[in-house]
């Protein structure tokens, strides 16, 4: 690691500002994890195919195995370490557990990381490719389990806990609505 | 992976200029195909000009009533716009139908038309690939081959484009806008891809140097009615095995203009104009579009394993062409 491909980066981290020497082949997953000690985002892949991985940048669902940790400076990153309300869990995190969106637990925090992402990429009026017409007009899609399912088809479980977290991005998508 | 440096471009000025001083630079949009491939190997870039603030992040209308697209816009954003939706519907779809919705936030236009085959020679490194490693062989025309090419293939490569999105701009007459240290330039979608003939490491026609700022789609009434569908050996988050876009325009009955393109059957998006010139003027209903198919696909040359995408692409051309001429009359 020389100094010309290694730099001193600052990352925003669920509202906490982070400064740290990179070598710039370092992931955000892997700063995350390895340097920030932030080991709720998970490592499956490592190849932008489970969504394991999957964090909020500026918001909007990402998965940080193909985010180069230089890359991610100056912009808001949120881990699902960062999802709660100091004790009050989200009603996305809420409703996994009751409803049980999961198994062993290993692909959760990017699960619950992507419905974020869903929901909001939802209230916004997006479309997605199980909605039968994309035209402006036709007004937003309702969320329905096959919008969910497609949606949500960037994160695999390989339990299969998929029917269950159906519906647990389901109640949480009503849960945040009312 | 290779080290490297890492710089962010103020604009486009700066970043041509970076490209220019370091040969083996590569510009960064999203990462999401670059930084995978750097992963294994496969790119090995000793800079990277990230361009996240550069001015090409926005969707404006053009004067003639097109669209012009910055290179850096999501695809999520792109799908998601209104203008884009409302006259190039076939064009949102097609983006919608491509990779997951992280991947979407993240991947930029410019970047998804210059993602790399996904072929698992390519991909491999281990392998014979004329693409990676020009002169060491294609291990795919007797290897593992049921997704590759069926058209306009070379005996030096067959693999096939992955992009979704580019299906749809080629349908649209979409224009490849760059800008190099001499100046602008574009080409046409239908220039950009060059032939893979014998040599499909070299896989654009943009000059050294050059970076793209963005795609303009001229406007196209016949987009209003148009539609992408994908087939793939999944429900979701898979590349295509064969893909249409489609725009048509029917008046009492008979086609008065039609757009088709294929994607996942050749080195780049396949437009069909061999189709389009048999339908026109033909009555719209499923023996024309059919005929119009075999008319297209006649000069394919499948490989041992990949000879359903013929029929399949018949299908999609009559199933989707159908609904659109009930759209049409709707």
């Amino acid at each position: 690691m020389t100094a010309s491909t290694s730099g001193v980066i600052t990352l925003h981290v669920n509202g906490e500002p982070h400064t740290l020497t990179v070598d710039h082949r370092t992931t955000l997953l892997d700063a995350l994890r390895e340097r920030l000690g932030l080991t709720g985002t998970k490592k499956g892949c490592d190849q932008g195919q489970c969504g394991a991985c999957t964090v909020l940048l500026d918001g909007r669902r990402a998965v940080a195995c193909l985010q180069l940790a230089v890359a991610a400076e100056d912009r808001a990153i949120t881990t699902i370490e960062g999802v709660a309300d100091g004790g009050r869990l989200h009603p996305v995190q809420q409703a996994f557990i009751e409803l049980d969106g999961y198994q062993c637990g290993y692909c959760t925090p990017g699960q619950i990381c992507s419905a974020l992402g869903v929901l909001d990429e939802h209230a916004a009026g997006w479309p997605s490719a199980v909605t039968a017409d994309v035209r402006p007009e036709a007004g937003p899609p309702a969320l329905t389990d096959d919008e969910i399912r497609e949606r949500m088809s960037g994160n695999l479980c390989r339990c299969g806990a998929y029917t269950a977290i159906v519906r647990a991005v389901a109640q949480a998508a009503k849960v945040v609505s009312a | 992976m290779r080290e490297f440096r890492y710089r962010r471009a103020a604009d486009v000025a700066d970043a041509l200029a970076l490209l220019e001083a370091e040969p083996e630079a590569r510009p960064l949009g999203g990462g999401t195909n670059l930084v995978d491939l750097m992963k294994t190997g496969i790119e090995r870039p000793a800079l990277l000009v990230d361009l996240r603030d550069l001015p090409l992040d926005r969707i404006t209308p053009t004067a003639d009533g097109g669209l012009r697209v910055g290179a850096t816009v999501t695809n999520s954003d792109l799908a998601a716009h209104p203008q884009v939706r409302l006259h190039f519907p076939a064009l949102a779809q097609a983006v919608l139908a491509g990779a997951s919705g992280q991947l979407r936030n993240m991947a930029t236009v410019g970047g998804n038309l210059l993602q790399r085959t996904r072929c698992g020679y390519f991909t491999g490194a281990a392998a014979p690939c004329n693409k990676r490693l020009p002169g060491s062989g294609c291990a795919a025309l007797t290897g593992e081959h049921h997704n590759h090419a069926v058209l306009g293939a070379s005996p030096h490569c067959v693999a096939v484009h992955p992009s979704d999105m580019a299906v749809a701009l080629a349908a649209f007459d979409a224009v490849v806008t760059y800008e190099t240290p001499g100046g602008p330039g574009e080409l046409p979608l239908a220039e950009f891809y060059l032939p893979v003939g014998s040599t499909p490491q070299l896989e654009t026609a943009l000059p050294p140097g050059a970076l793209i700022t963005g795609v303009v789609l001229p406007p196209a009434p016949v987009a209003a009615v148009s539609r992408y569908r994908k087939v793939r050996e999944r429900a979701s988050y898979a590349f295509a095995i064969g893909s249409l876009a489609a725009a048509l325009d029917v008046r009492d009955g008979i086609v008065r203009e039609v757009r088709l393109a294929f994607g996942a059957v050749a080195s780049r998006p396949w437009r069909a104009r061999q189709a389009e010139r048999a339908l026109t003027g033909q009555h719209a209903d499923a023996v024309a579009f059919a005929a119009a198919a075999d008319a297209e696909l006649a000069a394919a040359r499948p490989l041992p394993h990949n000879g359903y995408k013929l029929p399949l692409l018949r299908d999609l051309v009559v199933g989707v062409l159908t609904e659109l001429a009930e759209e049409a009359a709707r």
